[in-house]
């Protein structure tokens, strides 16, 4: 447990006064700071709001957009709907799996850098396809933008 | 000056006429769409160059205050406005000038100086930045094709007015229809209004607002509640994102007339985790409505409570189903019920729900405050008013449009949307989303309402229209889509969480070149049975996809079942690839690509591939500089 602030957590129950109502958004903020939900954590916020640890491991794998593991640095969500489709988002995927080292098994890449999710639609289906890096949208990609998008944000760390 | 709470009706028409006053006196605006697809194309730093390089001229600028109404508003100074999305997706970033109303397409950082020296110094149009169709530059935004073949309503002031502002709001006449309502109506006036506009729910299923409110109205039980669907997860679908982003103050402002006619106190609103901007628009438009007392307690004076809340979705498609909605927002998996009761029953924490689509609540105002023959003015006789749109894939023109209900497939895909891009040949428009189906060359007259589609197999459904030209595979497209509904079925009941697993092993194997007689016979029999049997409308419309190409596009099927054969080329496990010995000038860029080492060729002679080695990943196709290369 000495690895979580728990100071962190308790701000964030309180501002939504431990509700259990407002689970989602609970572990919507706590994966903000962690970029997933750690085990311990969920188990801390269950006791808090009053909930079995079971409801909130089922709510917590209920949802896509919960991770129970480390996730990478950078998150990017490759849209897998249907415009993008259609103007051959799969190629994008292949690309960027490609660049990443990683697979449709395995969505964290070595380095901890990238996790690589699809997502059915980000709804910027007049700019198909794209990419969104964390919370920014790349419009109109090419396997070779994407290929170039991933060297940017590696430099960017070296 | 500082936003304070208005207390009675008096004060509000007070500070409505203010806002108005306000507005009136921007000469020179300058609106940057700031809606997702353009901050992507990077409108934000355009706005910031705009500023800087206006400000350089030795010219005022001002842009609307974060806390109310400007103190000492300058008429001479240029007004800095970041307005909602224009559904003009693919031409931006916009940038619109007025009061000219010109629509500058496509703009970049580079684009900036020459903006501000020839539109902003001197008042003159950039030709080049402007919209040009066939040699035809369309300067205004209204003389666009796009734009002037269709009906805005719902999404009149998207793009044309700031959308973190609800002063910019209230100077188009905003929550005028919540004063009215208020003060000058009963419910059952506010319910009759809508009842008689026929309004239908615009989120799929176009059950008739005025009997779900009035079902409300009428139920004992309280606390009630208010909610707005905001979970758009149907794939090419955003026309609730733009409605959010654009004008956030009209769905709220629905919200509000909603809970005063059905005596609900509470609202809530569940965007998907997929809409950051719409997310804080909402945020932003509710803090400064609660500032003005337009939310809360005894609003206006009136003795009358409303409060709103957000809930943000953490991607899960069937929570757009309003069982699972509610019970998402009560803290839960979002997992349908079995019905009835229904919402209007027993909905959020068990009590009465109101609950429809944002854009449903989006057309609440404007039938409140223009009267139910207005919105009727326009549509077909059980459909009436507009229907916003999301038009992509292979079109030339997509965007977010919106047009009369009962406008043709043709209207939209050629006069609208500009045709098939690079000249391709239409083949069928999915409409509906992944509880839709698809519509093809002979649809293209029908009228698209509720009930002409309904008959054709196909749903308005939220309202997503994607186009396909003829290098669509339409097994792969329903394949797809099986593979989006397997990944979001909850596992509830086993006929969707079953049924929809072996139509998509059937359909792989067919794309693959392993089907085998009677798959056809299978994919309709478990159809049918996932149909009738499944608990929710995400279930009971899954197979919709699969009927509609069946029936459109049987042949296809038995192509690929049959003669191991896709005719686009897009099932690559059923095409080889081969090198045009003619076209092919032997530049080894192929074979230094292919990933497996199948090409083998000399220097400047045509290159062969190796069909067994090959593992058709398309690398060598896409390369080809002389587009040699082909699927056969």
């Amino acid at each position: 447990m000495e690895k979580f602030d728990l100071k962190v957590i308790d701000e964030i129950l309180e501002n939504y006064g431990c509700d259990k109502t407002r689970i989602i958004s609970i572990m919507q903020d706590v994966q903000a700071v962690y970029r997933y939900l750690p085990a311990e954590v969920l188990k801390y916020i269950a006791g808090k709001v009053g909930i079995s640890e079971a409801k909130i491991f089922g709510v917590a794998t209920f949802y896509g957009n919960f991770s129970l593991d480390a996730k990478g640095k950078y998150v990017l969500k490759v849209c897998r709907g249907t415009a993008c489709h259609v103007r051959r988002s799969d190629k994008i995927l292949d690309a960027i799996y490609e660049a990443t080292g990683t697979n449709e098994g395995k969505a964290t890449s070595d380095d901890g850098l990238f996790t690589i999710e699809t997502v059915s639609c980000l709804g910027a289906c007049g700019l198909s396809p794209v990419v969104m890096v964390n919370d920014t949208v790349h419009p109109q990609m090419t396997p070779d933008k994407a290929k170039a998008l991933i060297t940017e944000l590696r430099t960017k760390e070296d | 000056m500082k936003r304070t709470r208005i207390n009675s009706i008096e004060e509000f028409r007070q500070y409505q006429a203010a806002c108005k006053a306000q507005a009136a006196a921007q000469n020179r605006k300058v609106l940057v769409c700031c809606g997702t697809g353009c901050v992507a194309g990077g409108s934000l730093k355009i706005f910031e160059e705009l500023k800087k390089q206006i400000e350089a001229k030795g010219l005022k600028t001002q842009v609307l205050l974060a806390e109310g109404l400007e103190d000492d508003p300058n008429p001479e100074a240029i007004t800095m406005k970041k307005s909602g999305c224009h559904g003009f997706c693919e031409m931006g970033p916009l940038v619109r000038i007025e009061p000219e109303g010109w629509l500058y397409t496509k703009c970049k950082l580079s684009d900036v100086e020459e903006i501000v020296d020839k539109t902003i110094v001197n008042g003159e149009f950039v030709d080049r930045l402007g919209y040009a169709k066939l040699g035809t530059l369309c300067k205004r935004q209204e003389d666009i094709p796009f734009y002037k073949l269709q009906t805005r309503r719902v999404l009149e002031h998207c793009g044309h007015i700031d959308a973190e502002s609800i002063e910019e709001y209230l100077s188009i006449g905003g929550y005028s229809a919540m004063a009215k309502a208020l003060f000058e109506m009963s419910s059952e006036e506010i319910i009759n209004e809508v009842s008689d506009s026929g309004l239908r729910g615009r989120g799929g299923a176009g059950f008739p607002t005025g009997k779900k409110w009035s079902q409300v109205a009428a139920n004992k039980d309280t606390p009630k509640y208010v909610v707005c669907n905001g979970d758009e997860g149907d794939p090419g679908a955003f026309m609730d994102r733009s409605c959010m982003e654009g004008d956030p103050n009209k769905v709220i402002e629905g919200m509000i007339v909603a809970g005063i006619a059905t005596g609900s106190t509470e609202g809530y609103i569940y965007v998907r985790a997929e809409y950051p901007l719409a997310v804080s628009r909402l945020r932003n438009a509710i803090a400064q409505a609660e500032e003005l007392g337009l939310i809360g307690d005894n609003i206006l004076g009136s003795g009358k409570n409303f409060h709103m809340h957000i809930n943000c979705g953490a991607g899960a498609f069937v929570c757009g189903e309003g069982s699972a909605m509610t019970a998402s927002i009560e803290g839960n998996r979002g997992m349908p019920r079995t019905k009835p009761p229904r919402s209007v029953d027993k909905g959020l924490f068990n009590k009465p729900t109101c609950l429809n689509n944002v854009e449903t609540f989006a057309n609440i105002p404007d039938i409140i405050n223009k009267g139910a023959a207005w919105f009727k003015s326009v549509g077909t006789e059980t459909s009436s008013g507009t229907k916003a749109f999301a038009l992509t894939g292979n079109v030339e023109n997509t965007g977010l449009i919106e047009v009369p209900m009962g406008a043709t497939m043709r209207e939209v895909v050629y006069d609208i949307g500009g045709g098939i891009k690079n000249g391709k040949k239409f083949k069928a428009v999915q409409i509906g989303g992944p509880s839709g189906g698809c519509l093809t060359e002979e649809h293209l007259d029908l009228p698209m309402d509720f009930d002409s589609l309904k008959k054709v197999g196909a749903i308005i459904g939220s309202g997503g229209l994607v186009v396909m030209d003829e290098t669509s595979c339409m097994v792969n497209i329903a394949k797809f889509f099986m593979g989006f509904i397997c990944d979001e079925s909850c596992g509830k009941c086993t006929p969707c969480r079953e049924g929809t697993t072996r139509m998509l092993e059937i359909l792989t194997r067919i794309t693959e070149g392993k089907g085998k007689d009677g798959d056809i016979e299978e994919l309709r029999s478990l159809a049918k049975m996932i149909q009738v049997s499944s608990l929710c409308g995400l279930g009971k419309t899954a197979p919709n996809p699969v009927l509609s190409t069946l029936q459109n596009f049987e042949e296809e099927y038995r192509e690929h079942i049959y003669d191991k054969k896709c005719r686009t080329g897009t099932c690559r496990k059923l095409s080889h690839l081969v090198i045009d010995p003619e076209l092919c000038i032997g530049c080894t860029k192929c074979a230094r690509n292919c990933p497996v080492g199948a090409i083998t060729g000399e220097l400047r002679k045509p290159h062969v591939i190796d069909t067994d080695k090959c593992i058709k990943c398309g690398t060598c196709k896409d390369g080809c500089p002389k587009k040699a290369i082909k699927e056969a």
